[in-house]
């Protein structure tokens, strides 16, 4: 499939298809028709992460110059990260070589201002390791908002800069890769599905990254990832499920963050922090989720996989040669697909 | 409205009235994010505030760069959780001593608005989505009466306060019913640094004190429902109403 290679003009203009998984069928739509498919008292949970410029150029020891991509918080230092050779997205992440090795306790500088000492290497993979940067709290983030570039791949069509990623309601800095199923959501468009009834709730999820090139790290996605899950969201999913309303997704990491939760929890939602390893794939029974507003995903990713839980198989591969057929665009700015009957 | 426990981010807080209002915030429980351009300047009322007890954070940065805000908005949210107050309090005169609008370089009149006008619209769009989906937040923008009235010499500042006010006002009307409530604030004559930029030979002795206003400003954050959205609060005045 053909992917959105930058942001578009009108994102109400973008392009849904609905895959009913209750009547079999499949339905073009235009974002601007969303809030018809949903009903008064559905609940739809949007991820209010707001995307960090992940991506770092840092010289080791040996003094290469290599990038590094955050991966995920581990604490106020302590970061997850896996590194790339000294080529850039414009190089096929699958292309690029093998980073040179990195040994715990080495330091990567960043600038000036910012480094980073390896506190571990990965079983899994050389590339996959764990950092503590030099300082934390608003000197660390300095550092990363002024060396970090967003983390993009190579069928973009220029570099991106954080105004091209961020969702429109985005807040906290917690995800190194775009939560993008949201990127066409206009603020209207969110007041018009409130004005139908519809309640729009958050969590905010810290969704990681989609590629490495690397089979082995590939295999292992996603990695875990934290989320925080408001009390406000609880109660409405709560109150949804008593009265027969759906829930619905906005986004994978919204599906991740909420059946994490319920699966650490015996079945139940808790409201605060929490970290997920759960992967959602054909065969997963979702106890919280009824429907997923998501990218158009092509097979073998585990954001296809996901859907899989969502509808039967052969629904979901008719639908993906259906956008193939009609060209639907994939990727961050791409079309979008909403699994939900 | 309880104060405690919300989340600020004030800019131009490192000195007038941006700093007594991030310490009287500060005062009241709220977790402030100070910003200014300069790091001496601001560590040293960070560093005051948390003395006091208060929760501050100095995140250094200039409004007027579009490729700042996502940098002061994203670390503001990390240090001190999701924007529920944001006050666009930073603020240029243009150049001074103030001249005649004729005589004021076309340029100067862009670093004005880049300042007072476009880097508050940047900032509010970043962190305006976030308070709608969350169904509150106040954005309240730091005024002059020289927006409404016209003064000679006064050109590049009042036109883009003017502006300013109707940026309010406009995003008022959008978003409407989202719990999102917009201000255009206007503290009146202060004894800052700005003012005796403008004005030297003011009698310092007929201004308020930036402590004073600070604290009429925190009263009206406390009583939101007094003002609807999109409402100019005259705050001499205000309390008086």
């Amino acid at each position: 499939m053909e992917p959105a290679r930058r942001p578009r003009g009108e994102p109400l203009d973008e392009r849904v298809l609905h895959v009913d998984p209750a009547r079999g069928t499949l339905t073009d739509l235009r974002v601007r028709e969303l809030p018809d498919t949903l009903r008064a008292g559905d609940v739809l949970v949007l991820n209010d992460a707001a995307t960090i410029p992940a991506s770092l150029r840092v010289r080791t020891s040996a003094g290469e110059t290599i990038e590094l991509r955050l991966a995920g918080a581990i604490d106020d230092r302590r970061w997850s990260a896996v590194l790339f050779d000294a080529a850039d997205w414009r190089t096929k992440t699958e292309d690029r070589a093998a980073p040179p090795t990195v040994r715990e306790g080495e330091t990567l500088f960043v600038g000036p201002d910012l480094h980073a000492r390896v506190t571990s290497v990965s079983s899994v993979s050389p590339r996959l390791i764990s950092i503590a940067f030099s300082c934390e709290g608003v000197d660390l983030w300095r550092g990363i908002y002024r060396h970090g570039r967003p983390i993009q791949y190579a069928y973009a069509a220029r570099p991106f800069e954080l105004w091209d990623v961020q969702n429109r309601f985005a807040s906290r800095p917690w995800s190194v890769e775009p939560p993008s199923a949201s990127h066409a959501l206009t603020l209207p468009l969110i007041a018009a599905m409130r004005a139908r009834g519809v309640i729009v709730a958050t969590v905010t999820h810290a969704a990681g990254l989609s590629s490495t090139g690397d089979a082995v790290l590939d295999a292992a996605l996603p990695l875990p990832e934290r989320y925080d899950l408001p009390e406000d969201t609880v109660r409405a999913v709560v109150a949804a499920h008593a009265r027969g309303s759906r829930i619905v997704a906005g986004g994978t990491t919204v599906v991740r963050a909420l059946e994490g939760c319920a699966h650490s929890n015996g079945g139940a939602l808790v409201a605060g922090v929490g970290t997920t390893e759960l992967h959602i794939a054909r065969g997963f029974r979702p106890t919280v989720i009824d429907g997923v507003f998501t990218g158009v995903h092509e097979p073998s990713t585990s954001h296809y996989d996901l859907l899989e839980a969502f509808a039967p198989a052969d629904l979901i591969a008719q639908a993906t040669r259906h956008a193939e057929a009609t060209r639907y665009m994939i990727h961050e700015f791409g079309d979008a697909m909403l699994v939900l009957g | 409205m309880q104060l405690r426990g919300t989340s600020a981010l004030i800019t131009g807080a490192s000195r007038g009235l941006g700093a007594a209002l991030a310490r009287e915030l500060a005062a009241a429980g709220v977790r402030v994010a100070l910003v200014a351009r300069t790091q001496t300047d601001l560590d040293r009322v960070v560093a005051e505030l948390r003395a006091a007890g208060g929760d501050a954070h100095g995140v250094v940065g200039d409004v007027a760069d579009k490729f700042a805000v996502h940098g002061i908005a994203a670390t503001a949210a990390a240090v001190v959780g999701p924007i529920d107050l944001l006050v666009h309090n930073a603020g240029t005169l243009g150049p001074t001593p103030l001249r005649a609008l004729l005589d004021t370089d076309c340029e100067d009149l862009e670093r004005a608005l880049d300042v007072n006008v476009v880097g508050p619209f940047r900032l509010s769009k970043i962190v305006a989505g976030s308070m709608a989906l969350r169904g509150h937040g106040t954005i309240a923008h730091v005024t002059s009466d020289a927006a409404v009235e016209a003064y000679p010499t006064w050109g590049a500042y009042a036109i883009s306060k003017a502006a300013l006010e109707h940026l309010g006002r406009s995003l008022a009307v959008e978003l409407q019913d989202t719990g999102v409530r917009i201000w255009n604030v206007d503290p009146g004559e202060m004894d800052t640094q700005m003012h005796r930029d403008a004005l030297p030979d003011a009698d310092p002795a007929t201004l308020s004190r930036p402590a004073d206003i600070a604290r009429r400003f925190v009263r009206l954050l406390a009583e939101p429902q007094r003002w609807p959205s999109g409402a100019r609060i005259d705050l001499l005045r205000a309390e008086a109403a």
